[in-house]
């Protein structure tokens, strides 16, 4: 084969079928076409394009032609897979089509996503001189916490390691939503429980699965305490 | 008529095939395999005489040769290229906005035509571009009334006679100094410079913009095309090359990662968004693939000497543009078909994705480009052969033949040839140039610098 290229762990067959296909699928018309199956190639180069994709994403600043280049090509490989319905049955991939499917629905929309944020972020990191606090408002809390990085990933560049002329305000930023989180930990209705505090620990998982009841006497005691040590305040 | 032809053919050759025997006459660089990252050699430009050739690595470095002064008597070869300046263009840089390392490869270089007795040429990383003077100092003043010669002062009351200080010969030193630094007018990548006709101004050109310079400011720098969308969402092509005209002042072109090439007149407007030309080639229906935008991506753009035709270069072919015609190419030349078939691997391993660059010799009848296994291949344009030859330390006794290299596609290997699967892709020649007057090329193998000369005789 190639000599000295990336190679993915695949099988040789996998491989070969790959180099041989890139000729005769292009032409529906020839007889080899009824043979191997054209999804699972599709889908192969389908893998191999995310993969670039998010290895690219991953880059600090990426190469940007070659991630246009990836993500048209991605496209056009969508593009030829969307309008399979039901395919021939394959022996192991019997859920290929499902697999095809949802990989195309969570990555067209993870990638979407990824790709916008990104780009978003380039043009924001353009921007950024002018207007801070915009940017700011998107990052703070009220997204979930597995959608993090895109958006925050423009205030990490901000945070104080880099010596940003903003430090002070973010520093004071950083601060409130630590509080916010923290006190919404302690007083949120267990069934409510979002996000998990910067301090976690076993404490506060079981925390979190106490019902209703077991807090309020939970809550009692630690105001009866309180009351203890000094006078009780006029809201309690 | 017919001897001005045969003389126009032996000065600057009538290209390959049997016409020109490619000999080897020199290489640069270190000899062992283990390449250090910074050496690896990322541009190579002849100045307008060709008397000086200039290469920047990755390392951020400028290594400038000198041909020496033909020998007279051993007329059986030009002269040879010897180390003139070395120096440290561009150093990492952090831009700490964006948290973000600049590196310090030197892109591009392009020289400046002399005026004086300095020598001047642009080097640009990604993001800054500059202007960098050349000078020779080969004599120094001696006889000063109140420094020793060693620097250090004299007590003015030892001072008894004034004297006038004479210049005096000394060893030849080379000096580079950066005269300007065009600096913070680009958001991405530089991957082009281009010195206007009018020897005033210049263009620099990333992934989405290209600004217009003048030479001599350097907090200012036009914008004068954008192809940034609103929504970075929509962004599906960039820019890859671009270039002045070689005599019209008001005329650039650049390339895309499409497979277009846009002429633009700055004359129409201030801010060149829409093109006064565009050439593009309509895909041919029978080799159509998932890979064919990248491709069809062009990665160097090249006018000809007499700024009639340009070239672009794409992954598996070279083409000549007449620029008054837009919708095909006059020749298309197939560098290296055979990996037509390859393209799946070559996605997988982001060769395709390799940016070839393209030159014409002097007189326009024959260009050049590189491939892979340390192969480049010539076309003469007006026989229509082709050679491929190597780049390699195997034949490196002066004025050793080359010997033509042949890849076999598929079948039966002949003696001699190389199987496609025999290549070895990490040896890529991406630059190359041609002497602006002689049969000299300057061949850039990942470290190496090869120097070949036709053969006279």
């Amino acid at each position: 084969m190639l000599s000295k290229g990336l190679k993915r762990k695949r099988e040789e067959e996998q491989e070969k079928e790959t180099l041989a296909v890139d000729t005769w699928w292009l032409d529906p018309s020839l007889p080899a076409v009824a043979q191997a199956p054209p999804p699972a190639t599709s889908s192969s180069l389908f893998d191999l394009s995310v993969l670039k994709l998010h290895h690219s994403l991953r880059q600090s600043e990426p190469d940007l032609r070659h991630l246009v280049l990836v993500v048209n090509t991605l496209r056009r490989v969508q593009a030829s897979m969307a309008p399979e319905p039901t395919l021939p049955p394959m022996p192991s991939p019997s859920a290929a089509p499902c697999v095809a499917d949802s990989l195309l629905a969570s990555s067209d929309a993870a990638l979407s996503a990824s790709m916008a944020s990104l780009l978003e972020d380039l043009s924001h990191i353009e921007g950024l001189s002018q207007a801070p606090q915009p940017l700011v408002d998107e990052g703070l809390p009220g997204r979930p916490a597995g959608g993090s990085p895109p958006s925050l990933g423009a205030l990490d560049l901000l945070g104080p390691a880099t010596g940003c002329l903003l430090d002070d305000e973010l520093e004071g930023l950083f601060e409130d939503i630590d509080t916010s989180m923290y006190d919404s930990e302690l007083w949120a209705p267990a069934s409510e429980a979002l996000k998990p505090g910067p301090e976690d620990g076993p404490g506060k998982e079981e925390a979190l699965e106490l019902d209703e009841a077991e807090l309020d006497y939970l809550l009692d005691v630690l105001v009866g305490t309180q009351a203890l040590e000094r006078p009780p305040g006029p809201g309690r | 008529m017919f001897l001005k032809f045969s003389l126009h053919s032996m000065f600057y050759g009538a290209g390959g095939g049997n016409d020109i025997q490619w000999c080897f006459s020199q290489v640069k660089g270190a000899v062992d395999d283990d390449v250090a990252e910074a050496d690896i050699i990322s541009t190579v430009e002849f100045n307008h005489s060709g008397e000086l050739l200039a290469t920047g690595d990755k390392g951020g470095r400028v290594v400038i040769f000198q041909q020496e002064q033909e020998n007279k008597i051993q007329s059986h070869s030009r002269g040879e290229y010897n180390v003139y300046s070395t120096f440290q263009s561009h150093e990492p840089e952090f831009d700490y906005l964006k948290s973000l390392e600049i590196e310090e490869k030197i892109n591009k270089i392009r020289w400046l035509p002399q005026k004086n007795a300095a020598q001047f040429l642009l080097s640009t990383n990604d993001k800054t571009i500059k202007l960098w003077k050349i000078s020779e100092r080969d004599k120094r003043p001696e006889g000063y009334n109140l420094k020793e010669e060693d620097g250090r002062y004299r007590d003015p009351t030892t001072v008894t006679t004034l004297r006038v200080p004479v210049f005096r010969p000394m060893d030849l030193m080379v000096e580079a100094s950066p005269r300007r630094i065009f600096a913070n007018a680009h958001t991405y990548h530089i991957n082009s410079i281009s010195i206007n006709s009018d020897y005033e101004t210049y263009l620099s050109a990333d992934d989405l913009r290209i600004n217009l310079w003048h030479l001599e400011i350097t907090d200012r720098s036009f914008n004068i095309v954008d192809i940034k969308p609103a929504n970075m969402e929509e962004l599906t092509e960039v820019i890859t090359a671009a270039e002045f005209h070689p005599n019209s002042c008001n005329t650039f072109v650049y390339s895309s990662s499409k497979g277009t090439i846009r002429l633009c007149d700055m004359r129409a407007s201030a801010l060149c968004d829409r093109h006064s030309k565009l050439f593009e080639e309509p895909e041919d229906p029978s080799n159509r693939s998932f890979f064919s935008e990248i491709i069809s991506s062009i990665s160097d753009v090249k006018f000809s000497h007499s700024g009639r035709y340009m070239m672009t270069r794409d992954y598996l072919s070279v083409k000549i543009w007449d620029l008054n015609m837009e919708n095909r190419p006059v020749e298309t030349y197939q560098v290296h078909e055979y990996l037509r078939s390859k393209l799946c691997s070559l996605y997988e391993n982001d060769c395709i994705f390799d940016k070839f660059e393209c030159c014409w010799n002097g007189s326009d009848s024959v260009v050049m480009t590189g491939s892979y296994n340390n192969f480049f291949r010539m076309f003469d344009r007006n026989t229509k052969r082709d050679i491929t030859l190597e780049a390699s330390r195997e034949n490196n006794k002066p004025r050793t033949v080359l010997k033509p290299r042949k890849v076999c596609a598929s079948g039966k290997r002949k003696k001699d040839e190389i199987s496609v699967d025999s290549l070895d892709f990490n040896k890529k020649i991406l630059h190359t140039a041609w002497h602006p007057k002689e049969n000299i090329i300057a061949v850039a193998t990942t470290n190496n610098l090869y120097i070949f000369q036709d053969k006279v005789n």
